[in-house]
């Protein structure tokens, strides 16, 4: 992002307390001629450059794709990939993806919530149950705990993918939905995050308050403790809800019932269709249906961006 | 996605199939099962007590045989899969196989790919329910193809003739004829691309599907299979007069480096950078959703011959629809099989633009005389049915032709991109061909 973040915390330094010896800056003389500060950024032609740089990567692929999905099949095969054609056909191109096949991509999307909700919704509710708990009870084993989680996000679900399959076959729940929703519960990196959060965000003090006031460890948690993880929560949700809603190979090798493809196999499904005798090529709707499948997932950044990045620089800063 | 990640993950995929396939599931005790017993009142019976099935194919116009089916026996019910196309398909149905579990009932295989799963055992040798007897009701490319491994491991639904597809506008645009031999092709290669630098006679990246057709049409037979004994050779006339041929192709630059199937491909097709097109008769169904803006300019022409006069032909891909093992409801599939192949769910293919293997089809009046609007209203299908007619024979596929066809861009193809010739590449294909024969338990004779 070029524009720098309006962060509520750093304050100029000419209005900070000064808190004991800590901030050695601040007992120190100000020095007059100091012109940048939190709220004055130092400016930087190269940092600029290169800021502008990464944002133009990120972005160009995202205006191809919609400048694309107002193409017809033809029209993308005869214009320039970053300009539009003579043909606005971007109404229709979503009418004909959402009908395409009886409306299967409905029911992709459908599947693709179900997901998300279940799986996505579950691991945030775990990781938060679980992030609570290591953080505020002191129990044996913690620091395995610990170890284990660690290890864990280093581990990607690919290499996972085949094991848990065998797995679930053993069970006999492939080619159901919960063989996408019951191995998406689990994040390693939300529990971690929330462990973190919520020994920042909570403090024992409180706790203790609210265990002398006579109410249990339920209530004290949903509660007292709950209302103050907000921000944490609202992380871990985005990050798991991305992860599960791009989720791909996981379904690849769980799910062969097109009934119950999310949104990620049903489109390369749709873009095979070009590549199989007698299929029939379908460009315009993969490059349609994938612009309404990132839809939901920037809506959700735009309207929890707020939660988020508070969210993410807690426990960054020892306060 | 990119090409590599695409691949990795169907590299990963396949590794799940063999992992499977040897350690964790055993195999399934239905492979002593057999039809036997099983006779043609039983599949009246069963029509008419009705029940499910689950078919698994990408073909497009098996939606309208369902429908066709479901109506004509309002008691069975079909739920039509696509697992994926190509090989995707494949992995599924072995994984399945070895599973013994989620295996469809009917399995749409083409016949490259059949032997893998007709000498594992994993599919119904169709037989004992009188599908021997159907012999000269399909034509002979396609019949010989489901025959290759002792009995009939399914019912041939699509065969591929090969013709020459053409942009006649790029053609008569430079005055160049259309080639009748390989030499000529060559020849016009040349011209083409020395009139106009972006034009290319074709595309070609290193196809296994295309290659073998080829040496199938020079008459070359690199492949013998017998029960568990194969043989690989590339070393016979026919291989080597293609290897010549597409190595002259090679040399000059003359193949335009598109992958079939991608988005450039048809991009190719469309603006006639791409000149010619040898491939199978399903392919009209291709250029009309994918290449629609070329309407018109396209024809067929025979496949050019590597002599002349000669007039023969060879199957490029088809498909057939087989019975695995591990289904309970044999006689509905098979009902089913028989309906989409030779009962009117023929008919309703043919009309939904699909090229059909059955000779009363092939030869009917109607179907020769069918005007393609998108080949400026020629009867293409009068040249289908010639090659149809003509496919050279004695074709075997390996019995792992998938995996040999999955090993093709490291070996062959490595003459695509450097120094290597493609004889050289062959030879190469031949040894990787041969080892994971002899992994498997073949008896690779030398």
């Amino acid at each position: 992002m070029s524009a720098p973040l309006p962060t509520p915390a750093p304050t100029p330094s000419t209005s900070r307390p000064a808190s004991g010896g800590r901030d050695r800056s601040a007992a120190r003389p100000r020095a007059p001629r100091r012109r940048h500060s939190a709220d004055r950024p130092r400016r930087s032609v190269t940092l600029t450059v290169l800021t502008g740089l990464v944002l133009l990567y990120s972005l160009v692929p995202l205006v191809w794709l919609a400048i694309s999905a107002t193409k017809t099949q033809e029209g993308l095969f005869d214009s320039s990939g970053l300009w539009f054609d003579e043909d606005f056909a971007l109404w229709e191109n979503i009418a004909r993806t959402l009908s395409y096949d009886d409306g299967v991509f409905v029911r992709w999307l459908l599947n693709t919530v179900l997901y998300v909700v279940l799986g996505a919704g579950g691991a945030t509710f775990l990781a938060v149950l679980g992030g609570y708990g290591l953080a505020k009870f002191d129990f044996p084993g913690r620091r395995a705990v610990f170890a284990v989680v660690i290890g864990a996000v280093a581990v990607p679900g690919t290499a996972l993918a085949v094991p848990t399959f065998l797995m679930f076959s053993e069970l006999g729940l492939t080619n159901t939905p919960w063989a996408v929703i019951v191995p998406s519960l689990i994040s390693p990196f939300g529990l971690y995050l929330m462990w973190v959060f919520t020994t920042e965000a909570v403090p024992a003090e409180l706790l203790e308050a609210a265990r002398i006031d006579g109410a249990g460890e339920a209530l004290t948690f949903f509660r007292v403790a709950l209302p103050l993880l907000g921000p944490g929560i609202v992380t871990v949700s985005l990050f798991t809800m991305v992860a599960t809603w791009n989720n791909y190979f996981l379904p690849l090798i769980m799910i062969k019932d097109p009934d119950w493809y999310p949104l990620t196999l049903g489109l390369d499904a749709w873009n095979a269709q070009a590549s199989a005798a007698g299929g029939e090529a379908v460009f315009d709707l993969v490059i349609t249906g994938s612009l309404l499948t990132i839809v939901p997932l920037i809506a959700a950044f735009l309207l929890l961006q707020r939660h988020w990045r508070t969210g993410l620089a807690a426990g960054s800063v020892k306060e | 996605m990119t090409t590599t990640t695409r691949r990795l993950l169907r590299g990963l995929g396949l590794l799940c199939a063999a992992v499977l396939g040897t350690a964790a599931c055993g195999g399934p005790d239905s492979a002593d099962e057999s039809l036997e017993g099983v006779s043609a009142s039983d599949v009246r019976a069963a029509l008419e007590k009705g029940g499910s099935i689950t078919v698994w194919g990408w073909e497009p116009t098996l939606k309208q045989v369902v429908a066709g089916f479901e109506k004509k026996y309002p008691k069975v019910d079909v739920e039509l899969v696509n697992a994926g196309s190509g090989n995707d398909h494949y992995t599924a149905l072995q994984n399945a196989i070895s599973a013994g579990s989620g295996v469809p009932d009917v399995a749409q295989v083409e016949y490259f790919a059949l032997g893998q799963f007709a000498l594992t055992r994993g599919v119904h040798d169709l037989s004992p329910l009188g599908a021997d007897e159907l012999e000269g009701t399909f034509a002979p490319g396609p019949w010989n193809a489901v025959r290759a491994f002792d009995g009939v491991h399914a019912l041939p639904m699509d065969s591929g003739p090969m013709v020459l597809y053409y942009n006649k506008d790029v053609f008569d645009e430079h005055g160049i004829e259309v080639p009748t031999t390989w030499d000529e092709y060559v020849d016009a290669a040349r011209a083409l691309h020395k009139a106009d630098p972006d034009v290319y006679i074709t595309n070609d990246t290193g196809e296994p599907g295309l290659a073998t057709s080829l040496i199938w049409q020079a008459g070359g037979r690199p492949y013998k299979t017998d029960g568990t004994e194969v043989a690989v050779d590339f070393s016979d006339e026919g291989s080597r007069a293609y290897a010549e041929t597409w190595q002259r192709l090679l040399d000059e630059d003359l193949l335009a480096p598109v992958t079939s199937w991608s988005d450039e491909w048809y991009r190719g097709l469309a603006d006639g950078t791409i000149a010619t097109l040898p491939a199978g008769a399903w392919m009209p169904a291709n250029f009309e959703s994918g290449v629609p803006k070329a309407s018109g300019s396209w024809r067929v022409a025979p496949l050019p011959q590597w002599q002349e006069g000669a007039s023969d032909s060879a199957e490029n891909g088809g498909s057939g629809l087989a019975l695995p093992k591990a289904a309970e409801n044999e006689e509905l599939a098979y009902a089913f099989a028989r309906y989409a192949t030779t009962g009117d769910g023929v008919r309703a293919r043919i009309e939904a633009g699909a090229f059909p293997a059955t000779t009363a089809d092939l030869e009917s009046e109607e179907f020769l005389r069918a005007e393609f609007e998108y080949f400026g209203g020629q009867r293409a299908n009068e040249i289908f049915a010639e090659s149809s007619a003509n496919v050279s024979e004695g074709w075997t596929y390996l019995p792992y032709q998938v995996y040999a066809n999955s090993v093709f861009n490291d070996t062959v193809g490595k003459a695509y991109v450097s120094d290597t010739s493609l004889a050289e590449g062959l030879e190469d294909w031949r040894r990787s061909s041969v080892e994971y024969g002899r992994e498997q338990g073949f008896t690779v004779v030398e």
